[in-house]
């Protein structure tokens, strides 16, 4: 989904409504819910608690950091986690220069093609990554388009996936942040000021989706640091493998670095839904493939 | 305008950037596997290789990803169903449904490693819970459970099963309108039946076109098997990765056969999935 998980992952951004939906429940309904809300909770936080557990107690049965110090002065950690660092960065950069001038353009002068742009962009529902993968193998390892000879230039091609994967999630974010705003009316007043195109959606688009651009990168971003399918079968040394490969040892290092992933996730996710929070009546996001 | 037909476009080529982009890193490595499926190992186009789907290995592949998508679906479908019942209309504090939204954003993009580490740590030989029953005199490896086959990965995939039937499902559940509710009432109809008969038929194509979605979801999920059993447990995604790394099938058109039939499962759910949302939006929308 991981799900781009992603395995795909997947994925919506909800706000709570504003206004407060009248709940009359009865006392039977009332128990059943807390019933069903328990059983929800004790599954969801078991692991979390278990992983805990393993994390903080690295050295006989005292609390300590001593897992996260041994996690983070390993130099293969920060090796590998750095690499996916840049790679996600990369992947954001490149999503978004390839989905927001075409989702802008799509807006502004060809709604026609909406519908074909918006079913390629939730191809990557239909393409598991595994798949992808097998198919970019094949595309570049043999004359004409031999890419994936060296480390680096298999690298840009991870990049460049992840980039594909990220567009259900990217474009519907920047087309939800297209709607709220009047495209057309900016457009013509900038240009009637004389700005040229590349100004016009640098200084007058870019700026009006800064909360949907923010939404869809970090989104991008829990979901490529942690990749690890397209990763691997290219063989990238990245996060993802590295931690695949210290899993099965049952020691506190992996139990630390889930932690962390765990908290890298929700810290996106927290901020996202703090962003789409503080932007009354924006359109909700919805994974609606 | 007088009348004349607008000059030709070239609007067109705006998205262009977008359509090579896509066609190098998307369509491109799909269309390369569903041409190379219909070649012959030694040249000339055949349909040989799907006929060669019903190789045992690739069917059992494909036969435990079906059920395992489909129990995870179901239970996962069910089960979060309920959860968004209850934050909604089951009178819980408030601060439980922005908490389980949240929560669900989070849940339903922690899929593999970090996930299939944290269930190592809970219901792995030594975890937390298999030591916890193991206290009261229980074994759970004792019975047909083990956290590396189809009925522990069917546990560790509903943790991002649940959350994104919460996710999905939840504005379904908000878009029941109130008046339904007080009409059954005034009609005297209990609690049971506004859900029996109101409810739950109008719901009924989104929850169906949601488990349908959460079928995909599992299906094409690769890394969470990978990282829990290393390969071990023989799902389709687990097989073409197999197949990336060393032909395991020894026959190079069926593996092409083989993700082209992957892809092929995920494009009917996801059509069915979108289907099923239109006619829901007849009466949610």
């Amino acid at each position: 989904m991981a799900g781009v998980t992603v395995t795909a992952p997947p994925v919506v951004i909800e706000t709570p409504p504003a206004i407060a939906t009248p709940v009359r429940a009865g006392a039977g309904s009332k128990v059943l819910a807390w019933v069903i809300m328990l059983a929800g909770v004790l599954y969801f936080f078991a692991p979390l608690v278990a992983t805990g557990e393993r994390a903080f107690r690295a050295i006989g049965r005292t609390f300590s950091f001593e897992a996260f110090r041994r996690v983070i002065t390993d130099p293969e950690f920060l090796r590998t986690f750095g690499e996916s660092v840049i790679n996600a960065v990369a992947t954001i950069v490149v999503s978004l220069l390839v989905i927001v001038p075409t989702a802008y353009w799509v807006t502004l002068k060809v709604p026609k093609l909406r519908s074909i742009i918006e079913f390629i962009t939730l191809l990557p529902f239909v393409i598991p990554a595994v798949v992808l993968v097998f198919g970019l193998i094949r595309m570049y390892s043999r004359p004409p388009l031999a890419i994936l000879g060296s480390y680096g230039s298999t690298r840009i091609i991870l990049i460049c996936a992840y980039a594909a994967l990220s567009f259900p999630y990217m474009y519907r974010s920047v087309d939800n942040g297209l709607r709220a705003i009047n495209v057309r009316t900016l457009t013509e007043a900038a240009q009637s000021l004389g700005a040229t195109w590349p100004t016009i959606v640098w200084r007058v688009i870019f700026p009006n989706l800064r909360v949907a651009l923010l939404s869809g990168a970090l989104l991008t971003f829990a979901i490529v640091i942690g990749e690890l399918t397209v990763a691997l079968y290219l063989g990238q040394h990245t996060f993802g493998p590295f931690m695949s490969n210290l899993v099965r040892n049952f020691v506190a290092e992996p139990a630390a670095l889930t932690i962390l992933s765990f908290a890298m996730t929700w810290g996106a996710m927290g901020f996202i839904s703090y962003l789409t929070r503080r932007q009354p009546g924006k359109r909700r996001m919805r994974r609606r493939p | 305008m007088e009348g004349q037909r607008p000059p030709r476009s070239w609007n067109w080529v705006g998205i262009l950037p977008f359509l090579l982009f896509s066609s190098a890193f998307l369509l491109g490595p799909a269309i390369i596997l569903l041409v190379r499926s219909l070649q012959a190992n030694e040249g000339g186009w055949t349909l040989g290789n799907y006929r060669q789907l019903i190789d045992p290995q690739v069917l059992e592949a494909y036969g435990l990803s079906v059920r395992i998508s489909i129990v995870t679906a179901v239970v996962g479908g069910v089960f979060g169903f309920l959860l968004a019942w209850a934050i909604i209309y089951g009178g819980l504090p408030r601060v439980f449904r922005s908490l389980l939204t949240t929560f669900s954003g989070v849940a339903s993009n922690f899929a593999g490693v970090p996930l299939a580490a944290a269930f190592i740590f809970t219901l792995g030989r030594i975890g937390m819970i298999t030591a916890l029953f193991g206290f009261f005199g229980i074994d759970l490896y004792d019975s047909d459970f083990s956290l590396y086959n189809f009925w522990g990965l069917t546990v560790v995939y509903m943790f991002f099963q649940f959350p994104l039937m919460v996710l999905t499902i939840t504005p379904a559940l908000e878009g029941l309108k109130k008046e339904w509710k007080e009409a059954s009432e005034n009609l005297g109809a209990t609690s049971w039946q506004y859900w029996r008969h109101v409810a739950l038929p109008v719901l009924m194509p989104s929850i169906l076109g949601t488990i349908i979605l959460l079928f995909g979801n599992a299906f094409g999920a690769h890394a969470t098997a990978y990282a829990l059993t290393g390969g071990t447990l023989r799902l389709a995604t687990i097989l073409i990765g197999a197949q990336i790394s060393g032909d395991v099938l020894q026959n190079q058109g069926l593996g092409y056969a083989v993700a082209m039939g992957m892809v092929l499962i995920m494009g009917l759910s996801i059509g069915l999935y979108t289907i099923l949302q239109r006619r829901a939006e007849r009466w949610l929308a």
